[in-house]
């Protein structure tokens, strides 16, 4: 290259193939939305009635009527902190032995690894409310379709998130340990476990969380805790005590919130 | 144990794992605790194994799927598919203002403390439960289902959003306010560019949990193929109820695989 042309020279942050995968990207997202909007079955009318009814339903909503608490909500919702915590609990056991396994560096099988990382992804692809119908079916309605389901469901997300905290540990200790004539159970507890231990329960915090959350809408298709006293209301359209059920909702959920960031300070 | 002292020379044998009981009286509380709720909640191993055999005949009538009623499958999936981008379209468009009026380096603290107020209520609540009061409000249909979508993006892509805002480098935001550039040049050649990148992260992200959800929300009539799984379950069509269930995951690692593709893209 002469100088001459080394100054003419046009500089590009991207390669043209970055470039036309960028506007492939862009073209695709437009037409998505695009044709959704042009699709999509809304009536008009009801949008424009919209804020009239919005309006007319925080009308019913207020005031809650906070003396339905003592008389079912309060009990729902520590149903519903029951299930979330059990099946958060039952989840992590029996999330560890299958994130064991679809981790690479514990386990050097492929054929187990891909088993793993199936039972993995199936158990993420069903929405907790979906685990939900399901367990109801087979269990009946109760609680403890409710708590199967959040464990069903959290499994695949703790797993997976515990798998690859195992293979993100060092192997130094691992070897060390093998070296010394250590059992594979003695390696397991004390040169893998030390090193996830804080990711391990940082997961747990997070998806309890998210579980405190997830298990007030299993109610709705019968799975016990809070959104059964939430269905209930609504279906007697009784806008105050739905209010009640809300809030108390909305409360547990902050609360939930705090704990985990407060536990997340001291322990990690 | 004994190869260690030995080879010591018998001076210190201090247990090199000693056993923590602060550890074990944790494991213990949990023990009790699991008993303690599983009575409460009326788990029982009888019930267990009761339902053991009512899910073996469930399975059975699951196989095979029955996909006689595509057309109505179809319709299901393409709604929720329209919900899905719709509501993550207009929660992008909005997280973006709202995230950046809660990000604390950037507004007063009165208005970034009203911003995250926000985002904490659009957090708290279940889409689903969130569809529940825009069902009532707005009537059945895909426009309830777009609207609680809607309000669970802002609550995500907001959020972390404001923490991108609040983590980015401000000389060159200083840069470009010094060469005089307008308030909205600032955010567009100073902030943006910094967490553009990021941004893009977390709504590919959402649109995934949207697409996940938007399956859902017609179980409270707001729109989607959740209705037509809702009413399978309900009348027992359980092969139907299976052809549903594998559409659903098929679309959902279908859009996992598009959106991790467009991450990349946009690295």
């Amino acid at each position: 290259m002469t100088p001459e042309e080394a100054v003419h020279r046009h500089f590009q942050r991207f390669t043209p193939r970055q470039r036309l995968a960028r506007w492939t990207a862009m073209l695709v997202t437009v037409a998505a939305i695009v044709t959704s909007l042009r699709h999509v079955e809304i009536i008009p009318e009801f949008l424009y009635d919209a804020p009239e009814q919005l309006l007319d339903l925080l009308n019913r909503l207020w005031p809650p009527d906070l003396e339905y608490y003592p008389l079912e909500v309060h009990d729902a919702l520590l149903e519903t902190l029951h299930i979330a915590t059990l099946g958060t609990v039952l989840a992590l056991f029996l999330a560890l032995p299958v994130g064991l396994l679809a981790a690479r560096n514990f386990t050097r099988n492929a054929a187990l690894n891909w088993l793993a990382k199936l039972i993995l992804v199936s158990s993420r692809s069903v929405n907790s409310l979906v685990w939900a119908l399901l367990f109801v079916a087979v269990f009946g309605p109760g609680a403890m379709a409710g708590t199967l389901a959040i464990a069903f469901r959290s499994i695949g997300f703790v797993g997976k998130l515990f798998a690859e905290a195992v293979e993100e540990t060092q192997v130094g200790p691992i070897e060390a340990l093998h070296a010394t004539g250590a059992p594979g159970f003695s390696v397991l507890v004390k040169g893998y476990w030390p090193q996830v231990k804080p990711a391990f329960w940082s997961i747990a915090l997070f998806r309890w969380d998210i579980n405190v959350r997830e298990s007030a809408v299993l109610g709705l298709v019968g799975a016990g805790g809070i959104g059964f006293a939430l269905d209930a209301a609504l279906n007697l359209f009784y806008w105050d005590r739905v209010a009640t059920v809300l809030l108390s909702i909305f409360a547990v959920v902050i609360v939930a919130e705090l704990v985990v960031t407060q536990i997340r300070k001291r322990i990690i | 144990m004994a190869l260690t002292s030995a080879a010591q020379g018998g001076k210190s044998r201090r247990n090199p794992f000693p056993a923590s009981w602060p550890a074990r009286l944790g494991w213990a509380l949990v023990l009790i605790y699991v008993v303690y709720a599983s009575s409460t909640l009326d788990v029982s191993w009888d019930r267990f194994i009761a339902g053991l055999g009512y899910g073996g005949e469930f399975l059975g009538r699951m196989v095979p799927p029955n996909f006689s009623r595509w057309k109505l499958l179809l319709e299901g999936l393409l709604e929720s598919l329209e919900i899905a981008v719709i509501a993550s379209t207009m929660g992008i468009l909005l997280s973006l203002p709202i995230g950046f009026l809660a990000a604390r380096n950037m507004m007063p603290a009165w208005i970034s403390w009203m911003a995250r107020a926000v985002i904490a209520i659009c957090r708290s609540f279940h889409p689903v439960i969130v569809a529940i009061l825009f069902v009532k409000a707005v009537g059945f249909g895909a426009l309830a289902g777009i609207l609680a979508l809607v309000v669970a993006s802002v609550g995500f892509i907001a959020k972390l959003f404001a923490e991108a805002v609040e983590e980015i480098s401000l000389k060159q935001v200083e840069a470009v306010r010094a060469s005089g550039a307008t308030f909205a040049n600032v955010i567009i050649y100073g902030v943006l560019p910094q967490v553009l990148s990021r941004f893009i992260g977390f709504s590919t992200y959402q649109l995934d949990s949207n697409l996940r959800n938007s399956t859902m929300v017609g179980i409270v009539g707001a729109g989607g193929i959740g209705g037509t799984l809702f009413a399978a379950f309900q009348r027992f069509d359980y092969d139907f109820v299976s052809a549903i269930l594998i559409s659903i995951i098929a679309v959902i690692m279908l859009g996992e695989y598009i959106s991790g593709h467009a991450r990349r893209v946009f690295e």
